[in-house]
Formats: C-alpha cells, sequence, structure tokens
C-alpha cells in the first residue's frame, strides 16, 4: 500500500496513479505475452509506482536485467527494454536484438525510455537498424485493405510536422497517398488553435503510393546496393554472402578449411568506402575500387618517407584508419566479385535482356519463348513471375490468350495451389489481362522519358543508370513535380492509376522561409509500399545534380525488391520449394 | 501489508517464484536466476504488494481473478471498464489483428539516414498517449482534456480510441448509435479503430443487419474481411461473402481449405466437392484438372509401391522411387510416367501419352519433359525416336518443338557422352551457336565443319592450334586446308 502519498498536503497518490495508468497502457498496447529487460537502474524508480503483479497482469511473465550477449529465452511474444536513454545501452540493445532476431522471427521489441526519449539513442539505434523491413504493407493495403498502415504514417507525419515544422506544400498520387494526406488534414484540424510555431525544414511533401508505379520493383536493380540486396538480401542493414571469397589466406596455410558459415557483413554510410559505391552503377563500381586500392597502397608506400621521428609518429597515427580502409575495400572486392560471377553469367543476362525488351516495349503482346523455356526448365516460381508480371504491367494487361496460357504452363508446373497465388496477383494489379484494347504503356514511357538508350553508368547524367536505361517511373514523376511541373504530364497522371492532388497548409505568419539566393528546396517523399535501393540511388542522385536545386528526403514503409515484393503478394509464400 | 526480511527470501525462493517464470519447462538455472536477479532486484514492488495471494490466483486466460482491490481502484482511476466486457486496450489484446500496431516504441520501425539526403523513418508511436509522459510534450489535440466527462459521443470515442485510450462500447445500443460509431471511424482511417468497432458490432447485431451494412460501407467490409480472414473465421466468412453474392472469392477461399488436408484421400474427395463450386470458367477446368490429377496419383502411387515392394519389376530396383508422388505438380507427374511407365499403352492411367492428353500439355513442355526423363535414363535411343519424324518421301528427320541449343542443354544436364550431344550440337541452326556450343562441349568435327561451310580459312587456321598434335582432327584440318576446291573467303 501506498497510503502515505494521500495524505500530504498535495495527494501524491494522483501523480503516481497517473503514472501506473500510463505504464498500464504501453503494457496493453503490446499484445501477447512479453518480458521485460530492465536497465537495471530503473527498477528502483519504477518501484514507486508499481508492483509485480501488476506487470504480471498484463501478460509480463520474464523479467531479466540488461547486458550485453545474447538474451535469455523466453517463450513470449514481446521483449520490451525499460531503459534510460544512454548510448551504451543501445549497443547493448542492439547486440540482444540482433543475436535474437534470427530464432524468433515473429517477435517483437520495444523500447520505453524512461524518462525522455533522445534523439541521439535512436540515431545510435538507427545505426544498427539501418532499415525495417516488414513485407505486409502491400498486401495489407491491396489485398485485404486493412488501412492500418496508412493511418500510422499519417501519424508518423504529423510527428515529423510537430518535430520540423508544418510542411507547406502535399503532392501525392494514387489511392493510398489520398488516404494519408486526407488523414493529415483530418488530424491538423484536430490541432486548430494551436499554432506550430517551428520554421518549416521542409518545403514539399510528396506522397507516392507503390501502385502507381507497379513497373519498377519488377526490374532488376543494378546499382551496386541494389544488386546485393537483389542477390543476397539485405536484412536490417545487413547481408549475408557465401564465404569462399571471405577466406584470409594467411602464408603457409594455404590448404586450411575453407568456413562454411556465411559471412555476415554491416552495410551502411558509416563505412566511408560503402557511402561512396553503394549508389553507383555495377560496371562502375570495380573501377572506383582500383581507384581505391591505389590511394590505400599509396598511403601505405608513405612510410618510406617518413624519415624524421615526428613524421613517423603521424604515419604510425593513421595507421588504424588506413586499415580499416584496407579491410573494407577488401570486403567489397570479394562481395564484387561474388556479384560479377552472377552478372555475367548468361542467364542473368538473358533476364536482363528480356527484361529490358519489355521496358521497351519490344513483343509484350506474345507468349514469349525465355519465359516459356524458363517454366520448362522449372526456374524459380519467383523468377517466372516477376517477369510474366513485368509483362503485364508493360502491356497495360496481357491479352488474354496470352494470360491463359501463362497461367496454365504456370500451374501444371508449380502446382494447380498457385491459382491462389495468380489470383492476388491479379487482385494487386501485376498480373492480368488485357480489358480496354488500348496500351497506355507506349504513351506513358515516351512522355516520361522511361527508357534512355544511350545511359551512361560510369559518370551517369540521368536517374536511368540505376537500371542501366530504364528511369523509374516513381522518381521520374518525382523530378518532373520539382520542374517543371506536374501540370506538364497531367495527361500521363491521368493514366496513372489513383488520383493525384495538391494540398497547401497554410503557416503562421513569419514562418514563411525567407530563402536565400540559390538555396535549395527540400522535399520529403514518402512511397506507400516500399521503394527499392536503386529508387533511393537514384532519388540521390537527382539530390546531388547540381543544378537540381532540391535536396530529397526519402521515407518509406519498408524496402522490397522484386523477390520480396512478389513474395509478399504469395499465398503461403513459404510453402513455396525453391 | 508488510513482510519481514527474511519472509521475503523466503516467498522469492520459494516453489511460489515459479509464478515468476511461468514457464515450467523452462528449467535451466541460470536462467532462472537471471530472472530471479532482475525480479529480486525490484523485491520493493513486492513489499508493499496488496495481497501475497495475487500472486497466485491471476488466470492467464486473460481476466483477473482476485484482484478485486485492484479493479476496483483501476475503475476509480478512470477507466470505465465493465466486468465482463473488455475495454478497448483489451481487445487489443485479445485479437491479435488488431494488435499490428506497434504502439510503444517498436525497434522495428526504426530506419536510418545518415548521408547528406539520407533516408529516414519515424516511429509511428511519438505521439502515442503513453509514451507522451516520458516524452518531450508534444501539443495535445482538444479532445484530449476532456479525459474525465464519461458520457462520449460516438465520435469523441472514435478520437479516444485513436489515442488509445480505455473505452466502453457497451453504451451504444441502438442499431443507429452503432453504425454513427461506425462511420465515424471509418472517416478516421484508423483500421484498428474501424476493427475494434467491427468486433463489437460482430457481437452486437445480427448477421444479416451487420452484412447489410457493411455492403454499402466498403472500407469496413475490407477490414471485416481482413478481420475474419486473420482469425480464421472461415464459416462466418464464407456466409458474408455469399450474402455479398462474391462466388469467385467463396470459391477460392474454399478451395484453398485443401492446404490443410493432409490424408490424400480425403483431399482428394475434398477437391472433388470443390467442382461444383462457382469458380470463373478458366479457374474451373484447372480445378477440375487438380482433381482429376490427384485422383490419378493415388492410384499409380498405390500400384507402384506395390511394385517395387514385390522386388519384380527391374526400373524400381535399378532406380527406387525417391519420394512419393502424391501433391506433385502435373509437370513433375509426366516426368516421374515418362521416367517409370515410358512403354505403356495409352490405356493405362499412368501411360505418359494419356497423362498428356487427359490434361492437354503443350507439345513443348511433353518434349521437354519426356526429354529430360529418357536422358536421365540414357535411354539415348528413346531420346533419339522423339526427334524423328518421317516426310512423305519416307526420309526421316530430326525435327524439335524446341531449338537444339535447349536440347543440347537438357542432354548436357543429364551428362550426356560427347557422341551424343555432337549429333545435337550439330543441328543447331544458327552457326555461330553452333560453334560456341560446340567449343563448349568439346565436339571438334562440328567445329571444323562449320568452318570449312563458312570458308573460313583463318578461323580454322586457329582452331589447329587447339587441337591435340598428331590427332585426327589435326589431319582433317589439314586436309581441308590443302584442299584446292574450297574456295576461302579469307
Amino acid at each position: 500500500m501506498a497510503a502515505h502519498l494521500s495524505y500530504g498536503r498535495v495527494n501524491l497518490n494522483i501523480l503516481r496513479e497517473a503514472a501506473r495508468k500510463e505504464l498500464r497502457e504501453f503494457l496493453d498496447k503490446c499484445s501477447g505475452s512479453k518480458a521485460i529487460v530492465w536497465d537495471e537502474y530503473l527498477t528502483g524508480p519504477f518501484g514507486l509506482i508499481a508492483q509485480y503483479s501488476l506487470l504480471k497482469e498484463h501478460e509480463v511473465e520474464k523479467m531479466f536485467t540488461l547486458k550485453s550477449g545474447r538474451l535469455p529465452s523466453a517463450d513470449v511474444k514481446n521483449i520490451i527494454f525499460f531503459v534510460r536513454p544512454r548510448l551504451e545501452l543501445m549497443d547493448i540493445i542492439a547486440e540482444n536484438v540482433f543475436s535474437e532476431d534470427k530464432l524468433h522471427s515473429s517477435r517483437e521489441f520495444h523500447i520505453l525510455f524512461v524518462p525522455r526519449r533522445s534523439m541521439l539513442c535512436e540515431q545510435r539505434l538507427k545505426e544498427y537498424f539501418e532499415f525495417h523491413t516488414s513485407y505486409r504493407f502491400v498486401a495489407e493495403c491491396y489485398l485485404e485493405n486493412d488501412q492500418t498502415s496508412l493511418y500510422h504514417t499519417a501519424k508518423g507525419l504529423m510527428t515529423l510536422q510537430a518535430l520540423y515544422g508544418t510542411i507547406p506544400q502535399i503532392y501525392g498520387k494514387g489511392e493510398c497517398a489520398r488516404h494519408v494526406a486526407n488523414m493529415m488534414l483530418r488530424m491538423k484540424r484536430e490541432f486548430a488553435g494551436s499554432q506550430n510555431q517551428i520554421l518549416p525544414v521542409f518545403d514539399t511533401l510528396l506522397l507516392l503510393d507503390r501502385n502507381v508505379d507497379l513497373l519498377t520493383p519488377l526490374a532488376t536493380q543494378l546499382t551496386y546496393e541494389g544488386l546485393i540486396d537483389e542477390i543476397y538480401g539485405i536484412n536490417n542493414g545487413y547481408v549475408k554472402l557465401p564465404p569462399e571469397k571471405f577466406a584470409q589466406k594467411k602464408q603457409g596455410e594455404a590448404s586450411k578449411d575453407l568456413p562454411t558459415e556465411p559471412k555476415k557483413l554491416q552495410l551502411n554510410s558509416a563505412e566511408e568506402l560503402y557511402a561512396e559505391i553503394r549508389d553507383k552503377n555495377f560496371n562502375a563500381v570495380g573501377a572506383a575500387l582500383s581507384k581505391k586500392a591505389k590511394i590505400i597502397s599509396a598511403a601505405f608506400e608513405e612510410r618510406h618517407n617518413a624519415k624524421t621521428v615526428g613524421e613517423i609518429k603521424q604515419f604510425v597515427s593513421q595507421l588504424p584508419h588506413m586499415q580499416a580502409a584496407r579491410s573494407s575495400l577488401a570486403n567489397h572486392t570479394s562481395i564484387a566479385e561474388l556479384i560479377k560471377d552472377i552478372t555475367t553469367s548468361e542467364a542473368f543476362f538473358d533476364n536482363l535482356t528480356v527484361e529490358q525488351e519489355f521496358m521497351t516495349g519490344v513483343d509484350t503482346d506474345k507468349v514469349n519463348t525465355y519465359i516459356e523455356d524458363c517454366i520448362a526448365q522449372k526456374d524459380p516460381l519467383i523468377k517466372i513471375l516477376r517477369l510474366v508480371c513485368m509483362q503485364s504491367v508493360c502491356n497495360n494487361g496481357l491479352k488474354q490468350k496470352v494470360f491463359d496460357y501463362y497461367k496454365r504452363e504456370i500451374l501444371q508446373t508449380y502446382g494447380y495451389e498457385h491459382i491462389l497465388t495468380l489470383n492476388n496477383l491479379e487482385k494487386g494489379g501485376l498480373l492480368k489481362p488485357q480489358t480496354s484494347s488500348r496500351n497506355n504503356y507506349p504513351t506513358i514511357r515516351k512522355t516520361l522519358k522511361l527508357w534512355m538508350e544511350d545511359a551512361n553508368e560510369q559518370n551517369p547524367n540521368d536517374i536511368s543508370y540505376v537500371y542501366s536505361g530504364y528511369a523509374p517511373l516513381s522518381i521520374r514523376l518525382t523530378q518532373v513535380l520539382a520542374r517543371p511541373g506536374w501540370r506538364s504530364i497531367e495527361e500521363v497522371l491521368k493514366m496513372l492509376p489513383g488520383p493525384h492532388f495538391e494540398e497547401r497548409q497554410q503557416l503562421p505568419a513569419g514562418l514563411h522561409k525567407k530563402r536565400q539566393q540559390g538555396e535549395n528546396r527540400t522535399t520529403l517523399v514518402f512511397f506507400l509500399g516500399g521503394v527499392t535501393y536503386a529508387e533511393i540511388a537514384a532519388l540521390r542522385f537527382l539530390s546531388q545534380m547540381e543544378d537540381s536545386g532540391m535536396e530529397y528526403i526519402i521515407a518509406t514503409t519498408k524496402l522490397i525488391n522484386g523477390t520480396t515484393w512478389i513474395k509478399s503478394l504469395m499465398d503461403r509464400p513459404e510453402c513455396q520449394t525453391p | 501489508m508488510m513482510k519481514s526480511k527474511p519472509d521475503e527470501e523466503d516467498y522469492w525462493n520459494s516453489s511460489k517464484f515459479k509464478a515468476f517464470t511461468f514457464d515450467d519447462e523452462d528449467d535451466e538455472f541460470s536462467r532462472l536466476k537471471e530472472s530471479k536477479q532482475a525480479v529480486n532486484s525490484i523485491r520493493r514492488l513486492v513489499e508493499e504488494d496488496d495481497d501475497e495471494d495475487d500472486v497466485e490466483k491471476v488466470s492467464w486466460s486473460g481476466e483477473p481473478v482476485g484482484s478485486i482491490s485492484w479493479s476496483v481502484r483501476e475503475t476509480a482511476a478512470s477507466n470505465q471498464r465493465t466486468d465482463r466486457e473488455p475495454a478497448f486496450p483489451k481487445i487489443n489484446a485479445d485479437t491479435p489483428t488488431v494488435s499490428r500496431s506497434h504502439s510503444g516504441y517498436s525497434l522495428s520501425s526504426l530506419f536510418k539516414g545518415k548521408t547528406k539526403t539520407g533516408s529516414f523513418q519515424f516511429s509511428d508511436s511519438l505521439s502515442d498517449s503513453s509514451v507522451r509522459l516520458y516524452a518531450p510534450e508534444l501539443r495535445k489535440p482538444k479532445s484530449e482534456y476532456k479525459d474525465y466527462v464519461s458520457d462520449w459521443s460516438p465520435e469523441e470515442t472514435v478520437h479516444r480510441m485513436q489515442q488509445g485510450k480505455a473505452v466502453s462500447l457497451e453504451k451504444f445500443r441502438s442499431l443507429q448509435d452503432k453504425l454513427l460509431l461506425l462511420d465515424f471511424s471509418i472517416s478516421a482511417h484508423d483500421g484498428n479503430v474501424i476493427t475494434a468497432v467491427l468486433i463489437y458490432l460482430k457481437r452486437t447485431l445480427s448477421k444479416e443487419v451487420l452484412f447489410r451494412e457493411l455492403e454499402s460501407r466498403q472500407t469496413a467490409l475490407r477490414h471485416f474481411i481482413h478481420y475474419l480472414t486473420e482469425t480464421r473465421d472461415q464459416r462466418l466468412l464464407l456466409e458474408l461473402l455469399r450474402a455479398l453474392g462474391r462466388t469467385e472469392d467463396i470459391a477460392l477461399l474454399q478451395y484453398k481449405e485443401h492446404l490443410s488436408i493432409a490424408d490424400e484421400n480425403k483431399r482428394r474427395d475434398f477437391l472433388k466437392s470443390c467442382l461444383s463450386l462457382p469458380f470463373s470458367p478458366e479457374d474451373s477446368a484447372h480445378v477440375q484438372d487438380h482433381y482429376t490429377l490427384l485422383e490419378r496419383q493415388i492410384i499409380i502411387e498405390a500400384t507402384d509401391r506395390q511394385a517395387e515392394r514385390g522386388g519384380k519389376v527391374e526400373i524400381f530396383q535399378k532406380f527406387p522411387r525417391r519420394a512419393s508422388i502424391l501433391n506433385m505438380p502435373l509437370i513433375t507427374t509426366l516426368y516421374y510416367c515418362c521416367f517409370y511407365h515410358y512403354t505403356e499403352s495409352e490405356g493405362t492411367y499412368s501411360s505418359p501419352l494419356n497423362v498428356r492428353q487427359t490434361f492437354r500439355i503443350s507439345e513443348k513442355q511433353f518434349f521437354v519433359t519426356a526429354l529430360a526423363a529418357r536422358a536421365k535414363l540414357k535411354a539415348w535411343v528413346d531420346v533419339d525416336a522423339l526427334f524423328t519424324s518421317r516426310n512423305w518421301l519416307g526420309f526421316t528427320r530430326k525435327k524439335s518443338p524446341l531449338g537444339f541449343h535447349r536440347v543440347v542443354d537438357i542432354l548436357q544436364k543429364n551428362s550426356a557422352p560427347t557422341q551424343v550431344l555432337q549429333e545435337y550440337v550439330g543441328l543447331v541452326d544458327d552457326a555461330e551457336l553452333r560453334i560456341s556450343l560446340a567449343q563448349k562441349h568439346k565436339c571438334h568435327d562440328i567445329i571444323i565443319n562449320t568452318y570449312r561451310d563458312l570458308k573460313d580459312r583463318q578461323q580454322l587456321l586457329g582452331y589447329r592450334g587447339k587441337v591435340e598434335r598428331g590427332s585426327v582432327e589435326e589431319r582433317k584440318i589439314n586436309e581441308l586446308l590443302d584442299n584446292p576446291q574450297i574456295r576461302w573467303k579469307n
């Protein structure tokens, strides 16, 4: 009992009660069984407001102290970290979560910061959890139409505006984009009366519905990062690679056993070299790596020039940095080798050729022999679906005869139960029979210049370099919006699914930015339903273009590639035999 | 209730301690210790435990039992939680569908933005009321100041639910009120709230009324279907779809059920019952095929298993079956039939020709499959026969529905010897492709002949360097080079 709190001049019990209520509500929001991992320091303060029985009532089944390494086993749905916002604790949490990840994929992790959250800690966590990947979004919005994720997107954008100021202009394209914008405007009315007094950081918000551009994710990404994701899959900023090329060859033990465990590498821009090459077309990566190699060896050669003690000392002080650069170079050279083995293979080339034929509109109305052959040799179903969907999208739906043919071949070869998957793809608009006789894809392609014959992979001058010729539709829309504006492509916008719109949010007087000459404008581009690494690369490229005058910040519900995307639309993809 | 210090120790070390792990199987000492340590350090929490017995009397089915004092205080605190009806957050905990809101601070919703233009994502939870206590104060909407008013309108109720607060839906009794509640939740676009309201309506409205009202509310309808799908309420879902006249969806949904039937005979019977479902005409044909296929597989499997056990059929002895053919795709079944039953007459279920005919397998598919199966068995005569057709003069010539380079590919994958490969490499039409294939498979004759036909002296000279000295190939090249009748182009 905490009766003593009630008798003072101020009834502190009310405060305590309020805190308990907050705690209860927090616990209830993580539905299902939970284990709490305590920052030891906090158990004291929490003792003031709650007993264990209360936690238990809210399905807290286990409690641990926070410490590095692996979490003790607990058969619970949620793991909740109660921690102070301290950086070192974030490192421990990250370690805990990563060691857990593989075992319980369905487990949810939560963090409660006490007494407050800290941007710094979040930043640290973000370094660990580079990207959040879950494949539910498309399934939710286009198959089952649960709009929860849209609501949270809108809410997140409101929070963002609370912290970074009201975004004066909102543009959008697509059904989901319209929904999110509507919700934001409604939420804003909720706040009516109190004005946000923060100087806006963003000039424009662009909401893009994945549904508007179904083509881009189906194409094979050709940037370095995109290819790593296509081939090996990047998960939360990590990639697992076959170990052979990473074997350390030490002198004298050449025939040592090769490692069998996959090599796990973290990929983010904290690594200087990776930041430099991640967005490059893969064909330009080799040159970048060899340039880097020369710089590093030159730096190591410097030691011969170091004569004085001071010079030697300076050289030594640079050694750790140089060593890191060297191992980074070694890693990426190995990765590049692995990828090159694949990109130079006949299979990769053939596949890419067909993709490019479709994207340029060649024979999209006929049964494609390559696809037919792939089915006959039982290539992975996802590969087949990716190609067939691409053909369908590039032809504004397949001719009924072609559609029926593919469908039959797929069902006969991979099993009749895939009727369900094909049905899902049809509902998602990716694979469908042609309903109107008019194929508007060529018009869209020409107006938006989606295909560039002379894409420059080494020194790109256009976003089309990310797919070696194909300029991602989503990014073209973004580019055109900045200049000359969507009014110039009104016709094409009408051909793409969903409404397009523009909303303005009034800023309080005095918050209007006085722009300096030559100062860049900032656009937040929000991809509803996922974005590919290649699209991100294209946007970063636009930001860096000297004359673009626009800075882009990217946000999304998740990162996708063609494979993960199709998988999210499949019926019981876990049952697929590869 | 205060306890003396030793009591406490006893308490934690006694068997009641189990109550904190709630997992009888987990008896690893170190882990217990771990848990205990953490728990011990907050023992002050327990010192002031209202009633020690609480610890044991919590029912894990959801309702707290024996914590009356707790629930009384609870109610006083502001929640209008009634005894029987879980208030909204409770619903949240009970239904997996609604719980997808990653409230609190979900790690998975973080992502990074480091580079200049970088990307960043934000947690959707920053403005959650629960976090708000600890988070920097964001402006609160007006409605939040009305926490202590108990008689909320449907609109206010929806707002509160959006903020994740406890509400009671019980007081919305009239149909009109319920529909208002639903409409406000729809216009709020919050899937969680819509679903929560739907759960309430599902419980308190008759199906007929609910279905009727949903029909004019597409958003709510989609959420309801999603909810029923996730909770696997197949029966109600089918009723709903039927009421809506969405016949194809019903058919597919029902058909999907077959995947959860393990017994092949039951599965076959189930598929048979699916035949009368209102599929689209195309799908209907596919489902019919699916049924026919499984029916056939069951027959073949039974016969072959017996034959294999009997030990009298040579092929099963030489190549024991690696897996049952049940539930395999059609083409795999065809392959199986081409492998074990190639020569059977068209009358049997397992005859490849019969399979081909029954399922209208395309010529190409049939050809590829038969080719692969026969090549696997190294039955080169059969392979040869596949290509042979007679023209009207009675001459035989090789014909193939797929390119010969693909044929070579398939043969090579089944480790055909060079002599066999050579024959088919030679039939590749395109000279360049032929040469590259020939080089790959070391078919010297073909390369030499092709260069001869192309009258490409330079290439032939070059190739001479690649063959073994003194070999038959070298001699042949020399003869050709010396042949004055050939008009070389270079």
